[in-house]
């Protein structure tokens, strides 16, 4: 086999060089180095290794290696990357991760079922709802209840609100990476007035321990209808102007066409989810291939791209933000009337006012609050589309209050795997630009 | 494949659920049983872990079928058919090794490594069996459920004791 089914192949746009009146620059577009396809885009040495004359290195004298991380400023947390270049060209890529971990999965054991939403809230913190989400959904799974069908639509509304602020923020970084400052401050302040929301109903801006398992910890607050609407409104309009900023401008699409480029088979070899997979062209959703919540009765479009590039990576983000107002506004129409969270006194806490009144209202809410609620044995794998991908959860049941084991499988510590096949072949230059555009958060790799 | 001294009897059986069919099976035929789901249609491995027994080893588990300490669980998932199916294979402590899925799929890499990692459960023929999250000159693997909580004195600091 001379190809390796790992590289990438350049992608088909038109991409003119960029020429000086001293010929063409020095930095030559991606692919013009002859790649050597026998060797594949993964760096495999020691993390301690950084001499390359110790190691096996692809092309002999003119490599060297190049530690970027993990203190670097673009490299969104603790990412350590291995690069190994040839000049300016990155040949092969090792990402180095767990400088982060504090061994949530482990902790998770140790907590109960009611707290246990507190810690997985923690992993994903840009997109803590939809931890708590999956961790609800695998729970509520094992114990074979159904949550009311207001709690399942406040869900959708929270998770889709919080996908709204997580490609805002993804706005924002990745504007920051490629050196536009504004988008920096507009994604930011887009993404406060979600954040304002999620204070007003959970409390807090992040980290929210809202959803439960059993519904939701309280209702919307009075008059959620107009802040929702003022966001959707807000968000939208502003999205046109990030395209008169970013879409249409020449030193973006520079920066962004043709840049580390994917194709379908690899995305899928690679297990890779979500934005990723979507730019190359595979409409896989899993709020439209697998519905799970309302997903079935809310009308929205699953963005895909064609190249598989930075721009495609970034256009879907910018896209799914409007098809998220678009849900939210179907929820605001569809919302139902009821209760925001089961009344089982086994699995939820009783209502404020009935502790007061009634003995045993107080006990199970001590109960609840101590000893948790049992779960029967059992394992369960649930999943759900989180605004980076497949977030999974595997949940292991000994028939206690505690989780035997609880295994979340994070989107950005799987699609991680793809920075190689990314980077391979394309300018040092670039790497910051082609990270930003795989959108890892570090306290879900590392967990 | 190596076959260790607590090897699983040649079982496969399939519990019928209508969300993801659970598929156990045996150990040495662990790799081709994913092979053959690959080349049915299953195209993605969506998601893969260990799972330590030691403190419930009376969990459920089809006739046929000894539980082991360890378990490896891959989710495999079609894009084709919009199905997933849940693979659970028996790991033995006395050998905690099985073959990797890295020749079918490419991306259950880092998944297998975090296994090995947190569980020291060995996938032969890994083209990169090293610690990913944990340092790598750290001793234990502390996702086993014989891996105390909070009996490790806290690293970069002298007081010793428990945390």
């Amino acid at each position: 086999m001379n190809e390796d089914p790992l590289d990438p192949h350049p992608p088909q746009r038109s991409w003119s060089p960029a020429e000086t009146s001293e010929g063409s620059q020095e930095l030559a577009p991606a692919g013009a180095l002859r790649l050597d396809h026998s060797v594949a885009s993964v760096l495999r040495i020691p993390e301690g290794a950084l001499d390359a004359g110790q190691i096996d290195v692809e092309r002999g004298e003119d490599t060297m290696i190049i530690n970027m991380g993990p203190q670097h400023p673009s490299t969104h947390g603790v990412l350590r990357l291995m690069l190994e270049l040839e000049g300016e060209t990155v040949l092969r890529t090792k990402p180095v991760v767990g400088y982060l971990h504090t061994g949530m999965e482990k902790t998770a054991e140790e907590l109960t079922y009611v707290q246990g939403a507190t810690n997985v809230t923690r992993m994903d913190y840009l997109s803590p709802l939809h931890n708590e989400l999956v961790f609800s959904l695998a729970t509520e799974a094992l114990l074979g209840v159904q949550v009311p069908p207001r709690a399942v639509w406040i869900r959708m509304l929270m998770s889709e609100l919080n996908r709204m602020s997580s490609h805002l923020m993804w706005m924002a970084t990745n504007g920051m990476d490629l050196g536009s400052t504004s988008m920096m401050i507009y994604g930011f302040r887009e993404r406060e007035l979600v954040l304002e929301f999620f204070q007003k109903t959970t409390g807090l801006r992040m980290n929210h321990n809202y959803v439960r398992p059993g519904g939701v910890a309280a209702d919307l607050p009075d008059g959620w209808e107009d802040d929702v609407e003022i966001i959707c409104d807000t968000v939208l309009e502003r999205t046109y102007e990030y395209d008169e900023l970013l879409t249409g401008q020449p030193i973006f699409r520079e920066r962004t066409e043709a840049v580390g480029s994917l194709s379908a088979e690899v995305a899928v070899a690679l297990s890779a989810t979500g934005p990723i997979l979507r730019s190359t062209g595979v409409p896989w959703d899993l709020r439209r291939t697998m519905p799970y919540l309302a997903y079935d009765e809310v009308d929205f479009d699953v963005i895909v791209g064609t190249y598989g590039d930075n721009f495609d990576r970034y256009s879907i983000r910018l896209n799914e933000i409007r098809e998220s107002v678009r849900i939210v506004r179907q929820v605001l129409e569809k919302m139902p009337r009821g209760d925001y969270r089961l009344q089982d006194a086994k699995v939820t806490p009783p209502p404020r006012r009935r502790i007061d009144e009634s003995m045993e209202a107080l006990i199970h809410h001590f109960k609840v609050f101590t000893e948790g609620f049992r779960v029967p044995e059992g394992e369960v794998y649930v999943a759900v589309e989180s605004p980076r991908g497949e977030l999974g959860c595997y949940l292991v049941s000994d028939g206690t209050a505690k989780p035997y084991r609880c295994h979340i499988r994070g989107p950005s510590f799987v699609n991680l795997q793809t920075l190689p096949a990314l980077l391979r072949g394309g300018l040092i230059a670039d790497a910051v630009a082609v990270i930003s555009s795989v959108d890892p958060v570090m306290g879900e790799v590392d967990r | 494949m190596t076959e260790g001294p607590g090897a699983v009897p040649t079982t496969t059986s399939v519990e019928p659920s209508a969300a993801a069919p659970l598929v156990f099976v045996a150990r040495n035929e662990y790799h081709d049983r994913v092979a053959q789901l690959k080349a049915e249609g299953f195209e993605m491995c969506a998601d893969l872990c260990a799972v330590d027994y030691l403190s419930h080893p009376a969990r459920r588990l089809p006739e046929g079928v000894v539980g082991e300490r360890f378990e490896v669980v891959v989710n495999l998932l079609s894009l084709s058919m919009k199905r997933r199916v849940r693979i659970r294979v028996q790991v033995p402590e006395s050998d905690p090794s099985v073959p990797t899925l890295f020749d079918l799929y490419p991306g259950s890499e880092a998944m297998e490594r975090e296994a090995y990692d947190m569980h020291g459960v060995v996938f032969t023929g890994h083209p990169d069996l090293t610690r990913i999250l944990m340092p790598e000159d750290w001793e234990g693997h502390p996702l086993r459920k014989d891996y105390g909580v909070g009996r490790v004195p806290v690293q970069f600091k002298e007081a010793p004791g428990p945390r």
